[in-house]
């Protein structure tokens, strides 16, 4: 059990949402559930956030006033090509879904959204994310001779 | 299809404008066409006509000329022999009678010599008229005043109809008149030898107007008296047209001799010397009726067929209107759901994660302790509850603006159809309600998107089963290849339900129309079906009966090609 929580609570995730109410509460929920998000209310504003820090998943809304989504998703993907974004946005089309997907999005969730389910996203994209640095890590220790 | 009374009206304005064009149209330029052929016909016609009345006159006219000419010449000829003459009068004409006889039979009758008192003292010729006294005859006293004198006709003293030619002679140093008479039957032959069709007739009228020749007909005086009155200085045939006091039109043409005041007259009744003309006349008019009842015919006929045509083609375009409104009305519905959509599912979801976070909190020690702690997580869930209602509204809602998933395929629509038959068992089961299948194997592959008939048959499936809820019943799909709708695929699904009322029936596939109690439906399904079928280029019907069941007809087309294609891709797979 411990185990597990200690794994929750290293998990670095970034919401972005222009809406600061629902990010605010969102915010609050998950941190109850030990998984603490730094939040970010704009699309530039969660890049600035990115260069400075390292996540393991980003949580993005589609629709946002400064930033298209989609645009911000295609910024993130080109700094960390490795980091899982998973959508979440209240315009529910399934063609809105197809191109966050296409754009690299880890998956695609419609507000409001259980959060049992959102949390099992997570997890979910950051296990992949770490399966994957590992991965990475072991290239890397094939190739680098300090470590 | 029932057609209103404005509208009818309006069929009946346009067919009677349609006729009135029609009319004026024909009939404007085909009489005038007519009118004018006939005015030239006629000009040409009577022309033709003069002309060769006036021909033939002129040729008798100059033929009685020549007649007289030479009959004044052999009388003058022998009135010089006569002066030289040793011979006794008597035995002279004698002679010379007998010879002209010869050289111009029936030309004349007699002749003799008259002295200055009006004694015939010589005669040759069938009457005895020896000694005769001429003095008071009119012939006589004009003859004697002039070198040659031709008379008019006259009785005389023989008592039936002749006329004399007189020359001025000198015998023994007095005046005497050399006179011949001619004979007047060959005269008259020649006149009446005049002859055009059934009532052309010739006569000589003379400067009073008495008629010189024998004619069988009375000829009205004053139509005489008026002819009398023409002159003709050159010598050229007038024609002129009377008409007597019965009514009877004539044709005149009066030419006059050179040798002597006379007139040659020529009358043919009108109606005879135009008998050819009135009979196209006739033709013409016979045409023009014949051409006028055709034009009429038409002009009732071709506007009642017309307006058939449009009426037809109106009630198609209404009918083809009122698709285009409905899916019109879908379409922008559609895009206002989609921007709805996502305005309300920002704050609902909000709404939502405050409520979650309320139940969170709740969690704590302290709230614990709160009587109505169940109260508040029921009133929590039920946020929870309708905020995903919300939810799937604005979902249904976005499914107008058409951004489901519409990737079209060849769709095999049995397949598709026991796919959902599968999917809602399990529901129908639970309502009691058995599904049947009847689906017609061999279909042809129909290229829609898969999602979207899918979405249909859902919807219809389960306002099916929903209808059934309380009493249960059979629910029958059925395909087949229509009948009513050639190239199209037909998708029957038929409940056994309570039916649905007439005056809901026309309004079944209007967007927020519902009969479910209010949160149970959104009104949306079965425009969102509408609509769907109508982009694959199909149409959707319905039909029920209150107490009986109701059936939802589906029409989806197909390509013929668009099968056997995927048959014989199908084969090479296999190969």
């Amino acid at each position: 059990m411990n185990e597990v929580n200690k794994d929750k609570d290293m998990i670095r995730l970034l919401l972005v949402d222009d809406e600061k109410g629902y990010l605010d509460v969102l915010s609050n929920r998950l941190s109850r559930r030990l998984i603490i998000p730094t939040k970010a209310y704009s699309g530039t504003n969660a890049i600035q956030i990115l260069r400075k820090q390292d996540f393991d998943v980003v949580i993005l809304d589609l629709k946002m006033e400064d930033m298209d989504g989609i645009e911000v998703l295609k910024v993130i993907k080109r700094m960390v090509p490795d980091l899982p974004v998973i959508l979440l946005t209240g315009h529910g089309s399934q063609t809105a879904a197809k191109e966050g997907l296409l754009a690299g999005a880890f998956d695609f969730l419609t507000k409001p959204c259980e959060l049992v389910e959102l949390m099992d996203k997570i997890r979910e994209a950051h296990e992949h994310h770490r399966q994957h640095s590992e991965s990475i890590n072991l290239l890397d220790v094939d190739s680098s001779p300090e470590s | 299809m029932e057609i209103s009374a404005e509208r009818s009206a309006f069929y009946q304005e346009l067919s009677r404008k349609i006729r009135i064009l029609i009319l004026v149209i024909s009939f404007f330029p085909f009489t005038l066409t007519t009118g004018i052929l006939f005015y030239r016909f006629n000009l040409t016609y009577t022309e033709k006509i003069q002309a060769h009345i006036s021909e033939l006159v002129q040729k008798h006219t100059q033929n009685i000329d020549t007649f007289l000419s030479e009959k004044l010449g052999n009388i003058r000829h022998l009135a010089y022999q006569l002066e030289n003459n040793t011979q006794p009068p008597e035995q002279f004409l004698k002679t010379n009678l007998e010879l002209l006889e010869t050289e111009y039979p029936d030309s004349f009758t007699d002749i003799s010599i008259v002295n200055e008192d009006g004694l015939q003292i010589a005669y040759e010729g069938p009457f005895n008229l020896k000694n005769a006294d001429y003095k008071n005859s009119e012939w006589f006293q004009n003859a004697m005043e002039k070198p040659f004198y031709i008379s008019d006709v006259f009785a005389g003293l023989r008592g039936h109809p002749h006329f004399i030619i007189a020359v001025k002679v000198r015998l023994s140093g007095k005046d005497h008149i050399l006179r011949a008479t001619i004979n007047f039957a060959g005269f008259n032959s020649m006149v009446e030898n005049i002859q055009i069709g059934k009532t052309g007739i010739a006569y000589i009228l003379n400067s009073k107007g008495q008629v010189q020749t024998k004619v069988d007909i009375r000829i009205n005086p004053s139509i005489i008296a008026s002819l009398v009155d023409y002159k003709n200085p050159e010598n050229r045939t007038i024609i002129a047209e009377k008409q007597d006091p019965a009514g009877n039109k004539y044709l005149y043409a009066i030419s006059t001799l050179k040798n002597i005041d006379w007139s040659v007259v020529f009358r043919q009744d009108v109606r005879d010397a135009f008998s050819d003309f009135r009979k196209t006349q006739m033709l013409t008019l016979l045409l023009l009726v014949v051409g006028c009842i055709v034009v009429i015919t038409v002009a009732f006929t071709l506007p009642r067929y017309i307006v058939k045509l449009i009426s037809s083609a109106e009630t198609k375009s209404e009918a083809m209107n009122r698709q285009v409104v409905e899916s019109g009305k879908l379409a922008s519905i559609g895009e206002l759901a989609a921007g709805i959509a996502h305005e309300i599912n920002n704050p609902v979801a909000i709404m939502v994660e405050e409520a979650g976070w309320i139940e969170d909190l709740l969690e704590d020690e302290a709230l614990k302790e709160t009587g109505n702690l169940l109260e508040f997580k029921r009133a929590l869930k039920q946020i929870n509850t309708q905020g995903k209602r919300c939810k799937e509204i604005t979902h249904k809602l976005l499914s107008f603006a058409r951004k489901t998933d519409s990737t079209i395929n060849d769709v095999e629509v049995n397949e598709a159809i026991r796919e959902m038959v599968s999917l809602t068992a399990q529901m129908a089961k639970y309502n009691n309600v058995s599904i049947g299948t009847k689906l017609e194997e061999n279909l042809p592959f129909v290229r829609i998107s898969p999602s979207e008939l899918q979405q249909v048959m859902l919807n219809l499936i389960n306002n099916a089963i929903d209808a059934m809820e309380k009493t249960g019943g059979s629910l029958t799909i059925e395909t087949l290849r229509s009948h009513a709708e050639k190239k199209h695929i037909e998708i029957l699904i038929e409940d056994t339900g309570p039916g649905i009322p007439k005056e809901n029936l026309e309004r079944i596939f209007n967007p927020f129309f519902t009969t479910k109690a209010v949160g149970k439906g959104t009104g949306l399904g079965l425009s969102i079906c509408y609509g769907l079928v109508q982009k694959m280029g199909g149409k959707i019907e319905v039909s029920s009966q209150v107490g009986v069941g109701t059936q939802f007809r589906i029409f989806i087309p197909f390509q013929d090609d668009l099968t056997e294609n995927i048959k014989s891709e199908f084969k090479t797979t296999i190969l």
